[in-house]
């Protein structure tokens, strides 16, 4: 039911800056940086224009997804802090103008995917951008506290993107990329559960802290990080990269493993002295951006 | 619908109007070089 200040603002059409809200730009700009390091570190020369394209249609079907997550999220983001201001639960963007728009941008990534880059591509972009929408957002998120294990998927998929605009073809080291964003997705949002739980408890979201308390939270964050810096350092071994990729990531998945192992020792409760949480959290940003800069220095410079 | 709301809603519908002006033209450059692209 909305207020008569929400009916009223509803009678104004949305800014486009609205708009841009509602794909969610800074989840975006993580997607479009795995997605072009993936295809930087292809073993192929791409045209600027197409690799432009691909980069593009990665950034517009994300953007896609975030809008389509906003539109049938908006109930459970007015009743949370983070994301009470939004442009839908805020009361400044119509339900059927970011619906349509959503579902707009989403058909048109694929089709300018599939028609300027190439058939595969579009298709992952597709899988990926259904993946995020009906499974993580409308089947898992409001059903189970592993709901972030599975839609993490969604998020891994730009490397396979990448990988595939430039190539043609998905090979292991995009699945190793994939594996490793998979993987990392659960540490980095159980971090952020754990010192912002009560937002979701508000709103009735099964996260893991919620439902399975912050103990068992913080041992999942630890051993969700040892697959994932396993992962990370395979392809160096694997005799898919060279020792700067294998070195950073080693380097930077043993620092990960060892905040990961004190979030999973610590037995703080309360959010606000919640510090190796908060640490753990803003490492892992620069961990996933760091690692995959090494990818495409390591091809640049070893090549 | 009053005089003020009535300029607030114009002043919003150009602001769009501006914006997909921009999207649109920056589309016809981008398919303009795909084509040139594809034919290389």
């Amino acid at each position: 039911m909305s207020s008569p200040a929400v009916a009223a603002s509803h009678e104004l059409p949305a800014e486009w800056r609205d708009f841009l809200a509602l794909t969610k730009p800074r989840v975006m700009t993580l997607v479009v940086f795995t997605g072009l390091c993936a295809m930087l570190a292809a073993p192929v020369h791409v045209h600027p224009v197409i690799g432009f394209t691909a980069i593009l249609c990665i950034a517009l079907g994300a953007g896609a997804s975030g809008a389509l997550n906003q539109w049938y999220e908006s109930d459970i983001d007015a009743v949370m802090k983070r994301t009470a201001g939004r442009p839908l639960p805020a009361g400044r963007m119509d339900r059927q103008a970011a619906l349509h728009f959503s579902v707009g941008l989403a058909a048109f990534s694929v089709l300018l995917m599939g028609l300027a880059v190439n058939l595969l591509s579009a298709v992952i972009l597709t899988g990926s951008i259904l993946f995020y929408v009906l499974i993580y957002t409308v089947w898992l998120k409001r059903r189970t506290p592993q709901n972030i294990v599975i839609g993490g998927a969604a998020g891994a998929f730009p490397p396979l993107i990448g990988w595939a605009a430039a190539t043609g073809r998905v090979d292991l080291l995009p699945v190793l990329m994939f594996g490793l964003v998979f993987l990392w997705t659960p540490p980095h949002f159980w971090a952020l559960g754990l010192f912002v739980r009560t937002d979701y408890a508000a709103a009735g979201v099964p996260m893991m802290p919620v439902v399975a308390g912050t103990r068992a939270t913080r041992t999942q964050v630890f051993l969700y990080s040892v697959p994932m810096a396993i992962c990370a350092v395979a392809p160096w071994p694997l005799g898919l990269t060279g020792w700067i990729y294998g070195g950073t990531a080693a380097i930077l998945s043993l620092v990960f493993v060892g905040l990961a192992a004190k979030v999973g020792m610590s037995r703080v409760e309360d959010p606000a002295l919640m510090r190796d949480e908060r640490r753990m959290f803003g490492f892992s940003i620069l961990y996933l951006f760091a690692t995959f800069g090494a990818l495409v220095a390591d091809r640049m410079l070893l090549a | 619908m009053t005089p003020e709301h009535q300029r607030d809603y114009q002043a919003r519908q150009r602001s769009r109007a501006k914006a997909m002006a921009l999207i649109l033209g920056a589309l016809v450059i981008l398919f303009f070089a795909i084509s040139i692209a594809k034919m290389a």
